[in-house]
């Protein structure tokens, strides 16, 4: 049984030129401690997802169709005060820069209190005695000192794992976590992502980890989404995507790294840039960028399908397929 | 700077404008008062300000449509029998041009001072910061005051008459010059840090040119929205003090010195001598700031983006 | 002692900086700075300690890759080098000239052969000017017996190198993508025919797939035009692959120099050893990682003896008490760790 299916989403923001589909037909589903990666470059639609999940899509955009099933709900549905009881409760989420998320002027012990009592009627102590249990999780050092302190007194590592904290408090069975390495230096980089493997294998957390970095995700997930121009354009276990990737724009993304050539040697550059969502050409997004593009590409829009686990919206491969 | 009517159509703050109404009918009304102040002496049916052409018989006629009024004077005729039409449009000339005239000397003196104070900083910056700290514990009104009462008192009433209206550009433009001090000089704070200022640096470029090509352009969007509360307040300032008598004098009346003038009538029944150089005031005044709320969130840069 | 490594770096010393310091007084006005200790009156300074003693030299036609996570002092190396900040101490000399105690207008003829790429795409060009017009302007001060139109040829093939199409020079930077205004920034750098550019952190801010075709151009514009590079950076992939040297900073002190083979296949100082053991590489498990004790200390007040010694696990009472010095080891690599020099690692 999955933790959360979602069916057929599709987010549409109106803006001066015309509406525009910043989500097209995108489903997925995820079960119970299983962690997934949404890889893709910005403006591909990942926060977007992240976002429409919990029904944070800032007006004038919104859900224009499709369903978000959790916990035997549909979230695309529910009113303002039935998926506040979601949020930092059931579903918690982690945004990328840990000075914006905790605010400033406001204690450790204050920002964790607060949303475990959102949530629940507990007494102010209680609460406290399960902030520094978290924070221990987390693997703050001496943990009941730092509840009296605030963000600026800790370092960016620090802060990143209070936010961490901060989204195990009620015990979530899915943590959606944006960029949540991005703004921090490669060796504390190092240490976020093996506490957030560490933390969802232990208590059994889903997570959807968004992020541009293949790297991240092949050290922390299970399976992996590559989204491009709002679709969701492959999809499989991430061992093998990163190691035979199917879709052209994966195998671009890969060959792009300066991993992949030699030294002193050109890199292997996708030509041209990531259409904006009000450009985006007929038939399959990528392919005036795509060197394998043949004539069905320009008109017809490729299916995500596959035989095995791993799905791909490509003409080619599915031709290959058959 | 490249411009063309193409460009402007396609800008977000033209979509803003289009959008939003009070935006546009306050924008009508600022620009009808504006256009008729600027034509008053070609349209206005009689000269207010030649001290021959009314007769002292001719006064306190209402307006058109209350019983007793002259078909000759639309909007009734003052104490001194001065058609009401024309000494107001006459008056928001008067008031409008003090209103943008102040402004313009205040901004001038307020960004030069803060372009430097911002760029420089150190010693230069604390120092001029601290004028300007001590310069705003005067309000202006009050400065305004002394100066003026002072100046009248020396030169005497008939001299007061012709320099009153330079006296009083000068005494507000001067006396605000923190306000636009003070907002260039964040600005500049802000863009010094900015890449593009190294980068021109990089290239060798002296700080002078720095300051005003590069840093002073991208400085326009606080300076604009604040020039539109500066010219009102301007306004206000003067109508304040004229009616406090140190103002315009009666015989070149700005709309502060009517509705001072007609202030002794209200209660004598020939209310329209204050009531309508007040109305149109407060009119004048919504407007400007009306447009004012709607530029500073039209050119808020984070919707910008 | 010259080098013996394998790839020798190529030409004289174009840039030599020499005992490098750098603090940033933050201690706020004099008011600020009076305390009180012991009943008498005390002047209290703080600063940022950005550069502590930092000799580098960069050879001409090499790619120098400076590394370090945030707080290493690296960006602030190379806006010294540019002379956008006065060193505290030190010394930096442009083909055997001293420039970093030169007035404006003395310095005003290295600006030519000197130029700088930054980091974020949305602030380095001025939004009021139009590409041609920043553009236009270096060329304006540098080659001035260029006339209007020699000068729009140039900016119409300078665009062209870039990739950015000339008939879009009358557009603003907000017109452009982010990997475009890079290109134009880079196009602006180009425009007076440098000779050496400091490069900082230009592609972080980029989209991956942008990335690769920016620094194919940072690359490609090396070639062409024979540039030296000090390229600044945090990322360790690109550095492997466009640099020939690498220096590696932590808390504004060097702790590795030497070729990029080397310390990329045989790092040494422990520092250098834990951050390449941290990048996430495909397919890789994540418990492989070196982990270093505690947290980065404040530049304010910088540890004494070794910079590292809080976080090393390899620290004796000599890393408490005395700096290590950039001595020579085998292959030409220069490592600051006692543990190294000890035969200890």
């Amino acid at each position: 049984m999955s933790l959360l299916q979602v069916n057929n989403l599709e987010v549409e923001f109106p803006l001066l030129s015309g509406k525009v589909k910043a989500l097209k037909d995108i489903s997925f589903s995820l079960d119970k401690g299983e962690r997934i990666g949404i890889v893709g470059e910005s403006g591909a639609g990942k926060s977007v997802t992240a976002f429409a999940i919990l029904n944070l899509i800032s007006k004038p955009g919104r859900i224009t169709n499709g369903s978000i099933w959790f916990d035997g709900a549909n979230l695309a549905d529910m009113d303002r005060d039935q998926i506040r009881n979601i949020r930092g409760n059931k579903i918690s989420m982690i945004f990328q820069d840990p000075m914006m998320t905790l605010n400033p002027v406001l204690t450790i012990s204050t920002q964790m209190v607060e949303c475990l009592q959102a949530h629940r009627n507990l007494p102010e102590a209680e609460a406290k005695k399960i902030a520094v249990e978290k924070l221990r999780a987390v693997q703050i050092p001496a943990p009941e000192t730092r509840l009296d302190q605030y963000p600026h007194e800790l370092s960016g590592g620090m802060r990143q794992r209070v936010v961490i904290a901060i989204a195990l408090i009620s015990d979530p069975a899915l943590i959606i976590a944006d960029e949540p390495t991005t703004a921090l230096d490669v060796t504390i980089q190092a240490e976020i992502l093996q506490l957030l493997l560490e933390l969802c294998v232990n208590f059994n957390v889903g997570l959807i980890l968004i992020t541009h970095d293949l790297g991240v995700v092949s050290q922390v997930t299970q399976r992996t989404l590559v989204m491009y121009a709002g679709s969701i354009i492959e999809q499989g276990p991430t061992r093998e995507l990163i190691s035979s990737p199917l879709h052209p724009y994966t195998q671009g993304l890969i060959g792009a790294l300066p991993e992949q050539t030699t030294p002193g040697s050109r890199l292997n550059q996708i030509p041209g840039v990531m259409p904006s969502l009000q450009d985006i050409p007929e038939g399959c997004a990528f392919h005036p960028r795509c060197t394998l593009a043949v004539a069905k590409c320009q008109h017809q829009i490729p299916e995500l399908k596959g035989k095995t686990s791993r799905l791909c919206a490509c003409h080619l491969v599915d031709d290959a397929d058959a | 700077m490249n411009f063309s009517l193409e460009r402007m159509r396609r800008s977000p703050v033209y979509y803003s404008f289009i959008n939003n109404k009070v935006a546009m009918v306050s924008a009508a009304i600022l620009s009808t008062l504006l256009l008729v102040s600027i034509l008053a002496p070609f349209i206005a049916p009689y000269d207010p300000w030649d001290q021959t052409a009314f007769d002292i018989m001719d006064s306190e006629y209402p307006p058109i449509g209350s019983s007793g009024a002259d078909d000759r004077f639309l909007l009734g005729t003052d104490d001194m029998g001065r058609d009401m039409l024309s000494t107001i449009l006459y008056g928001t000339g008067i008031s409008i041009a003090i209103g943008i005239f102040a402004t313009i000397l205040q901004a001038f003196m307020g960004i030069s001072i803060g372009l430097v104070s911002g760029y420089f900083g150190s010693r230069l910056d604390s120092f001029l910061m601290r004028i300007a700290d001590i310069q705003l514990s005067f309000t202006t009104l009050m400065v305004a005051i002394i100066i003026l009462a002072v100046f009248q008192a020396a030169v005497g009433l008939n001299s007061y008459e012709r320099y009153a209206l330079l006296m009083i550009v000068l005494v507000i433009g001067i006396a605000e010059w923190p306000q636009y001090a003070r907002t260039v000089r964040a600005c500049v704070l802000a863009e010094k840090k900015k890449e593009y200022v190294d980068a021109v640096k990089v290239i060798g470029l002296r700080p002078m040119r720095i300051l005003y090509r590069h840093i002073l352009p991208n400085t326009f969007s606080p300076l604009l929205v604040i020039s539109t509360v500066q010219v009102a307040n301007a306004i206000i300032t003067e109508a304040g003090l004229s009616f406090l008598g140190l103002g315009m004098p009666i015989t070149k009346p700005s709309l502060g010195s009517l509705i001072r003038n007609g202030f002794d009538y209200i209660f004598s029944g020939s209310w329209w001598i204050t009531f309508l150089p007040a109305l149109v005031l407060i009119v004048l005044i919504l407007t400007i700031n009306l447009l004012g709320d709607w530029l500073r969130d039209v050119l808020n840069p984070k919707i910008y983006k | 002692m010259p080098d013996t490594a394998v790839n020798q770096p190529m030409g004289p010393a174009l840039i030599s900086i020499k005992s490098l310091y750098k603090e940033f007084n933050i201690s706020g006005s004099f008011l600020e700075e009076l305390g009180f200790e012991k009943g008498r009156p005390v002047r209290r300074r703080e600063s940022v300690k950005a550069i502590n003693g930092v000799n580098l030299e960069i050879q001409q036609g090499e790619a120098l890759c400076v590394v370090g996570e945030s707080g290493c002092g690296k960006t602030t190396v190379g806006r010294a080098v540019m002379g956008l900040i006065d060193p505290t101490r030190g010394e930096i000399h442009y083909a055997g000239q001293r420039i970093d105690n030169l007035s404006a207008v003395d310095r005003f003829p290295y600006r030519k052969k000197m130029q700088m790429i930054f980091q974020n795409p949305y602030a380095s060009l001025n939004p009021r000017k139009t590409v041609q017009a920043t553009l236009a302007e270096p060329a304006k001060f540098h080659a001035p017996e260029l006339n209007e139109t020699q000068r729009q040829e140039k900016i119409v093939a300078v665009m062209d190198s870039v990739g950015v199409s000339p008939k879009w020079a009358k557009r603003y930077p907000h017109e452009f993508s982010g990997g475009q205004r890079q290109r134009i920034s880079i196009a602006r750098a180009l425009m007076v025919d440098p000779e050496f550019i400091v490069a900082d952190e230009p592609i972080s801010a980029l989209d991956v797939s942008i990335q690769a075709q920016v620094l194919n151009l940072l690359m490609q514009a090396r070639e062409e035009r024979q540039l030296t590079y000090l390229f600044i950076t945090h990322d360790l992939a690109v550095v492997e692959h466009f640099g020939t040297r690498v220096a590696v900073m932590y808390l504004g002190t060097l702790c590795e120099l030497g070729n990029c083979n080397e310390i990329f296949h045989y790092p040494r100082h422990p520092y250098t050893r834990a951050l390449l053991s941290a990048i996430p590489k495909l397919g890789s498990d994540p418990v492989g990682h070196i982990k270093l004790k505690g947290e980065v200390p404040t530049p304010i007040n910088l540890p004494s003896g070794c910079v590292f010694h809080g976080r090393c696990q390899f620290a004796n009472d000599r890393c408490k008490s005395e700096a290590p010095g950039l001595n020579r080891t085998d292959n030409g690599v220069r490592v600051a760790c006692h543990a190294i020099e000890e035969n200890r690692l």
